[in-house]
């Protein structure tokens, strides 16, 4: 079906339309393989994803790529998707998989034209249409507010253990959306790892008594998150806390620190980090349209550990004092390089000594 | 860590001439590297042989020394220049090798010179066999199975064990070569011979085949402070089993998963952190298309063909960063130039689809074997890029310039199916046509030829979607009637000129159903909304011919399809504002705002990134992909056009294919379109560049591809308006090239050409050939796969040429004969305004007129031609410079006989010659040419030309040994594939530097010794006392001499001794075994008159056999007399003075002061 992508500003984009209207904040991600892995990353909760590479879909799709039970993205957008793909493991084209879970997908859709609006206005809420939607269904659309309860969408609904037989350190994880490699990361490296649910409380929490406690990602804005952020309050300087992307900008706002909304965020699998330390740079897997703002950290007693070389932004924190640090990169990857998984076995050298 | 303080002076190393295997690329490599050296302000010095090239220009480095790459002219500029730093990762294959040869030798130490980037040791890891196996099983990533061997019984034995089929690869070695993949013993007897050859160590590797494997690239960068990146991941359409320089290659990969991808990028920066490489890396990988199994390939510590092409591809600058990490500095110390704001240290991510594919000789070399396997056998390629796939791949297709505007081939249409079926299951040049011919004619499956040739089913989908629309729009041709049409009718459709049919909805009929959302028309355009589905005399609805474009079909193939002419397609196209638009390639997939205008046309989009500038533009056309005849030397011309056109404030365009070329950098141009070289799409271009101001068009620089365009650019007579080509009318192009417009203008300037006659049939051959009198030069006026020019003896030849040329052409184009004069050869390269002419340089061949003068040994300048002769020569280019009313470069091949000049042949363009005389002479003619272009008359201008004269030999490169089954012998078709020069201010030792940058080494003649170096000669009946003379002369300087019977006899009666050798068919092992033993240091062998026959006689196929045997040993084989004297001159040379003696370009040219002003005529 013809369709279009009305952005709030009033800007047009031509496609089809497989599946049903959706709205939510339209976000794109540079990556070029990954598709599924994005797709069902919870924290893309109720967004739009714009891929840039143009063409998607090509190895298909298989379970084992999933990030998460099911994709919580409102809509794919992309220039082409593959109906024959071709893949060592190849399960199902990735059509049928969007159609499994109602994902509408928005094809033959310029991207780099989307991308160029969405760089230079930054990222805004939008909409997929028919084509022949009237006018007032689109303006009644757009002018909803994005959905602030994504977390509750994306955590977990009750606590579960896994890897329970292990004698290992014992991880309490709040699921703010968590990926699953996170969590394989983590049992790889012999935890035995207590998911919870975001509204756990930190008493609760604390009662497991963890070596070692796990802020995850997640969706939308941690200005929205004040209930969790006085958990965390709680939680720190009792027990060593590590915290990625959603994670580590929570530790920073239960310290003190403000966050901000970046104009178009850091989507994608070739982002440059340099951990100040050394001066060593990585390359790694972002999703996040939020960051810490440098400037509010004068009076918080947390270290810029790391930064984006493309624009200097936060990428890591580390606490003065305290066993909390946290970053704000993915170095889980899936997708994209693994090249910063070490900073999974230090964080088990740290929590062990 | 800031740039090496230590530093001041770094040599580079350059990569010589072109040759199968090592092309452009390194002069594009090498031109960013030495510029980015210059920018941290290092003093540089080159070396490099090739005349052809950015890379020698002297503003390119502060020394350039035009010297052969061996380790005696390294080491004496090395003593002379006292450089700091050596850079030899920048220099292909020969830089590494010259390097460690260096190191070897003590050079580098003695002088105190450290290497720069990735170190000699880090080199030895990744090339030799041995070693580089011992670290991929330190760090655990698996090798395939194998083993080094130094001999053939190894080789055999350690086989058997592993199990046929086995790959033989050579260490040490360019392109492959002396590789191949064995399936027998017998087989690899051969192969492993040949190995051990090419080898500079004597070592072959004998590797399980991993045949079948997706063949998948990676380009990785490390600091000094091991930062690591992966620049861009490639996979090869073409499984294991095709050198990844003969297979088409796509950027990204496109059939891996994240985690298939990422195992094999961490393996990258495992193994480029284990080896230490600082700069670039290429490595290669075979991944199991069923499981994550995988194996390392191959590794190249160092920039290559696919680090070009994943510069391009990405646009990051690969060589640039690579020099910038040797200089010391961090990948988040350098800037990305491309973005202006982020740094080098970021992993490009790209968000369109990039195409390589191959271009190959086989138009040259029609009896090469065309099988392609684990030996390069591409002179070229072009890149290509759309954001589809099947667009990607078309533009490349019709960029090769083969022919073929889509994936069809005109034989196709004699073609049986069981032919075609048969062609799409052989492993050569034109397999990816003949599958897509049985695409179309429905003959195999996808799942059929994926089980065949196990080619991903990706790619033969995609291939099949082009077919399927191929067939949509060949079945709007009814076969009989036009109302009785049916949609599925079949595609070998004849196409009807004229007007084509009505015929309703055509296109939608099968437009539903199986295909993806994307195939189906999407609104480019306003128009499309509500238009007709059928809505101009062709059936073609606008829902196909918009699905026609989005997959990449060119008009001209849309109208050949549907019967109906371009010209209607492009209306068509254009009313319905079914326009390209043009993208940009910025390194970030549009994350960040680019800086740099590097373009590339798609119809699957909605908005152009940049808008035309409003500037005073000059396009100028690029020469497209390498070539044998046309090489590198057009991109210098291209370029060095480009800096002209900016230093005369002009926006410059460039348009090209090649991603190995300087053209294609990304900071050559003011604006690059990275598009095919065809009439639609540089005319897109152009109408998209006029929409505010008319645009200028240099058609001069970029070879016959160039001046094709321009022809036809100016024949498209709605567009004046908007365009214009600038230079030399085309009228005048036209008058130079036609045949008999081209005599009158002579005989009306009273200038001599040899008698000559356009016939088209036997009888009127014969007459001609009476008039005219033997022998004569022939050649068809329109090539058809058959042979090009020969040289004819008698009628029983003649007869026999003219009878197959005519039967190619179905007598429809004439055959020329001309009179054939076999004198001195003189080419003149001039520059004119249409007044004033300047002669850049008068150019003598060694080798006598019948020799194609791409392939002769020329001397700048003329060394035995007496002054009235030049200035006869002067004479008549004036004259036809002004006749012509030449508006840049000029070309003129002269011969003198008989004491007479005669003009051969005259072209109104640059000539391959341009770059070599411009160093040889000290004068940028191109510089020049260009203003006379754009309308400045030369007089403006004061050239110089350096006062103490010295003496520039061009000498012939050829890749023979990579062609099996190719004729060696010299001929009136091109061969070489490249050039070096030779310069010095002795003629012999000039000759002798360029015979030696060519790889003709001789050795040192001595009475003293028992075991002399010897010839071997075995020469036609008619050069016999030609040769008596000559081998006299060879005996007389310390040669041994050997020679077949005939020859042995003429020796004998003129009292020469010589071994006498068995002729091949006689004493089969006699002579091969002589050249393979080292007895032989080389072969003279003229060729008999019966050589222009077909290769049937004994002697004739002996010759071919001594010649092949000796280029495949690697032993020199001279063909030409001419050229033997020219290596007698060396050897007497020799005897009496040192060889060794090197001097940069720019002492030899000197300052203003020591320069004589040139004169215009």
């Amino acid at each position: 079906m013809r369709g279009k992508l009305v952005l709030e500003d009033g800007s047009v984009f031509n496609g089809f339309l497989i599946g049903d209207s959706a709205f939510g904040e339209v976000v794109f991600n540079t990556g070029m393989e990954g598709y599924q892995d994005i797709l069902t990353d919870p924290s893309y909760c109720t967004q739009i994803v714009a891929l840039t590479y143009p063409l998607v879909g090509n190895y298909g799709v298989n379970h084992k790529f999933n990030q998460s039970e099911r994709p919580l993205c409102s809509a794919l957008i992309c220039a082409e998707l593959c109906t024959q793909p071709s893949g060592s493991d190849c399960e199902a084209p990735l059509a049928d998989f969007l159609a499994q879970y109602k994902i509408p997908c928005f094809t033959g859709v310029d991207t780099r034209a989307l991308t160029i609006k969405l760089r230079s206005s930054g990222t805004m809420k939008g909409g997929l249409f028919p084509v022949d939607t009237p006018q007032s269904t689109i303006d009644q659309t757009l002018n909803r507010p994005l959905n602030s309860k994504v977390v509750e969408i994306a955590t977990c609904k009750e606590r579960y253990v896994l890897n329970g037989d292990s004698d290992g350190l014992k991880v309490a994880v709040y699921d703010f959306g968590i990926k699953r490699n996170i969590l394989d990361s983590l049992v790889a490296r012999g935890a035995r790892v207590i998911v919870l649910p975001a509204s756990t409380s930190a008493e609760d929490c604390l009662k497991l008594e963890p070596d070692l406690i796990f802020l995850s990602n997640g969706p939308g804005d941690p200005a929205d998150l004040d209930p969790i952020t006085e958990q965390i309050k709680i939680l720190l300087g009792k027990k060593p806390i590590f915290g990625i992307c959603l994670g580590h900008q929570l530790i920073a706002r239960a310290l003190g620190a403000k966050t901000f909304k970046l104009k178009f965020g850091h989507r994608g699998v070739n982002q440059p980090v340099k951990f100040l330390d050394n001066n060593r740079c990585y390359i790694t897997s972002q999703n996040h349209g939020y960051a810490v703002d440098a400037q509010s950290l004068e009076n918080v007693p947390l270290d810029i550990t790391c930064v984006s070389l493309n624009d200097g932004t936060i990428e890591g924190l580390k606490h003065r004092s305290l066993p909390v640090e946290s970053v704000q990169f993915h170095p889980e990857a899936s997708p994209g390089p693994n090249d910063c998984a070490f900073m999974f076995d230090r964080l088990f050298v740290r929590a062990d000594g | 860590m800031p740039k090496n303080k230590s530093m001041n002076k770094v040599l580079v190393i350059g990569s010589g001439p072109i040759v199968i295997g090592q092309a452009a690329e390194f002069d594009y490599a090498g031109t960013q590297a030495c510029r980015a050296l210059r920018d941290e302000g290092f003093t540089v010095v080159l070396v490099n042989p090739n005349p052809a090239t950015i890379m020698t220009d002297v503003d390119t480095a502060h020394k350039v020394y035009m010297e052969p790459l061996t380790l005696e002219f390294l080491t004496h500029v090395i003593e002379k220049e006292r450089p700091d730093g050596l850079l030899a990762t920048l220099g292909g294959q020969a830089g590494l090798n010259l390097a460690v040869k260096l190191e070897d030798a003590g050079v580098l130490q003695k002088f105190n010179v450290k290497v720069l980037g990735t170190s000699t040791d880090a080199v030895r890891h990744a090339e030799d066999r041995d070693l580089f196996k011992k670290a991929m099983e330190a760090i655990n990533e698996p090798v395939a199975q194998s083993m080094i061997v130094e001999d053939v019984d190894s080789a055999v034995a350690f086989a058997k064990k592993i199990g046929f089929p086995v790959i033989v690869r050579p260490a040490y070695t360019l392109g492959g070569e002396g590789g191949g993949f064995a399936s027998s013993t017998n087989e690899l007897i051969d192969i492993a011979v040949r190995g051990l050859k090419a080898s500079m160590i004597g070592q072959v590797l004998i590797e399980k085949s991993l045949f079948g494997y997706k063949e998948i690239e990676y380009e990785v960068m490390r600091d000094a402070n091991d930062n690591c990146i992966c620049i861009c991941n490639m996979e090869n359409i073409d499984p294991v089993g095709v050198h990844t320089g003969d297979s088409v290659v796509v950027a990204p990969t496109q059939t891996l998963s994240d985690v298939e991808a990422q195992m094999l990028r961490s393996a990258s920066i495992k193994i480029i952190r284990a080896l230490k490489i600082e700069g670039g890396c290429n490595i290669q990988f075979a991944l199991d298309p069923h499981s994550l199994e995988y194996f390392v390939i191959e590794v190249n510590p160092r920039v290559s063909r696919s680090s070009a092409l994943a510069s391009k591809a990405t646009g990051y600058p690969i060589a640039k960063v690579s020099a910038k990490i040797a200089a010391g500095l961090t990948l988040d110390e350098i800037t990305n130039d491309v973005t202006g704001k982020t740094k080098a240290c970021f992993e490009p991510s790209i968000d369109y689809c990039v195409i390589k594919y191959p271009r190959w000789p086989f138009d040259k070399f029609y009896y090469a074997d065309k099988t392609l396997g684990t030996q390069m056998k591409a002179t070229g390629e072009v890149m290509s890029i759309d954001r589809k796939f099947e667009a990607a791949l078309l533009k490349a297709v019709r960029s090769l310039e083969i022919g073929a505007n889509r994936l069809y081939l005109k034989k196709f249409a004699d073609w049986s199916d069981e032919k075609v079926i048969r062609h799409a299951k052989r492993v050569d040049d034109e397999r990816l046509f003949a599958i897509a011919e049985a695409f179309r004619r429905k003959l195999l499956t996808v799942e059929e030829v994926a089980a065949e040739t196990l080619i991903d089913r990706w790619f033969l989908d995609k291939i099949k979607n082009i077919a399927e629309v191929e067939n949509k729009l060949s079945s709007l041709i009814p076969p009989t009637h036009p109302l009785g049409a049916s949609p599925q009718a079949p595609a070998a459709a004849v196409p009807l000129t004229g007007a084509a049919l009505q015929l309703s909805n055509a296109g939608a009929a099968d437009a539903g159903g199986n295909h993806a959302p994307h195939l189906a028309p999407s609104p480019v355009g306003g128009s499309v909304d509500g238009a007709p589905k059928t809505s101009s005399a062709l059936g073609l609805s606008d829902e196909l011919l918009i699905e026609a474009k989005k997959i990449g079909l060119p008009d001209v193939a849309i109208a050949e399809l549907t019967g109906g002419s371009t010209a209607e397609i492009r209306r068509r196209r254009k009313s319905i504002g079914l326009l390209p638009h043009f993208k940009m390639v910025d390194t970030c997939a549009a994350e960040f705002d680019a800086q740099t205008p590097y373009l590339y046309s798609t119809y699957n989009a909605e908005t152009s990134d940049a808008l035309p500038p409003s500037h005073d533009k000059v396009i100028v056309l690029g020469s497209g992909p390498i070539r044998i005849g046309q090489g590198v030397e057009f991109d210098y011309c291209s370029v060095r056009c480009v800096r002209q056109l900016q230093k005369l404030g002009k926006f410059a365009i460039i348009i090209n294919n090649n991603p190995e070329t300087v053209s294609t950098d990304f900071d050559t141009s003011d604006r690059l379109y990275f598009e095919p070289l065809t009439l639609e799409d540089v005319q897109n271009i152009i109408e998209y560049e006029s929409m505010e101001a008319p645009v200028g068009v240099i058609a001069q620089f970029g070879g016959q591809t160039a001046i094709n365009l321009g022809v036809a650019l100016d024949g498209e007579v709605d567009d004046k308006d908007r365009y214009f080509i600038l230079g030399t009318s085309v009228e005048n192009i036209n008058r130079a090239e036609d045949r008999d417009a081209f005599d009158n203008l002579c005989e009306g300037l009273d200038i001599p050409r040899p008698k000559g006659a356009a016939i088209f049939t036997v009888e009127a051959a014969l007459a001609a050939a009476a008039q005219i009198g033997y022998p004569l030069m022939v050649r068809p006026s329109y090539v058809l796969g058959g042979r090009a020019m020969q040289v004819v003896y008698n009628d029983e030849e003649l007869t026999a040429y003219v009878q197959r040329a005519i039967a190619a052409s179905y007598g429809k184009h004439p055959v020329f004969v001309d009179r054939y004069l076999p004198g001195t050869e003189l080419d003149v390269d001039a520059v004119s305004d249409g007044k004033n002419v300047l002669i850049g340089g008068i150019m003598q061949h060694v080798e006598r007129a019948g020799v194609h003068s791409g392939d002769s040994i020329a001397v700048f300048p003329p060394l035995s031609i007496g002054k009235p002769t030049l200035e006869t020569v002067t004479n008549y280019t004036t004259t036809l410079a002004r006749a012509l009313d030449v508006k840049g470069l000029l070309n003129i091949q002269f011969v003198i006989a008989d004491g007479k000049v005669f003009v051969l042949e005259v072209n109104p363009r640059s000539s391959r010659t341009i770059p070599f005389i411009s160093k040889a002479a000290g004068i940028d003619l191109v510089d020049l040419a260009t203003r006379a272009a754009v309308g400045l008359p030369l007089e403006q201008t004061t050239i110089k030309r350096p006062k103490k004269p010295y003496y520039a030999v061009k000498v012939p490169v050829f890749s023979l040994a990579k062609m099996q089954g190719v004729e060696v012998g010299l001929g009136p078709e091109m061969r070489s594939t490249g050039e070096v020069v030779g310069l010095d201010y002795h003629f012999s030792r000039a000759l002798y530097k360029g015979l030696l940058a060519a790889g003709t080494v001789l050795p040192v003649g001595d009475h003293e010794s028992l075991t002399k170096p010897c010839i071997l000669f075995t020469v036609a009946d008619r050069d016999k006392a030609e040769a008596v003379k000559l081998a006299a002369a060879f005996a007389d300087c310390g040669y041994d001499l050997a020679a077949t019977e005939g020859t042995r006899r003429a020796f004998a009666a003129a009292g020469i001794e010589a071994k006498p050798v068995g002729k091949v068919h006689q004493r089969s092992a006699d002579i091969i075994k002589m050249l393979r033993s080292g007895v032989i240091c080389m072969v003279v062998n003229t060729l008999s008159d019966s050589f222009i026959n077909d290769q049937t006689s004994l002697s004739m196929r002996d010759g071919f056999k001594i010649r092949r045997a000796a280029v495949e040993i690697g032993v020199p084989c001279l063909t030409s007399l001419d050229t033997a004297n020219a290596v007698l001159d060396v050897v007497q040379f020799a005897r009496d003075r040192r060889l060794v003696y090197s001097l940069a370009i720019q002492d030899y040219l000197g300052g203003d002061h020591a320069a004589i002003p040139i004169q215009y005529y």
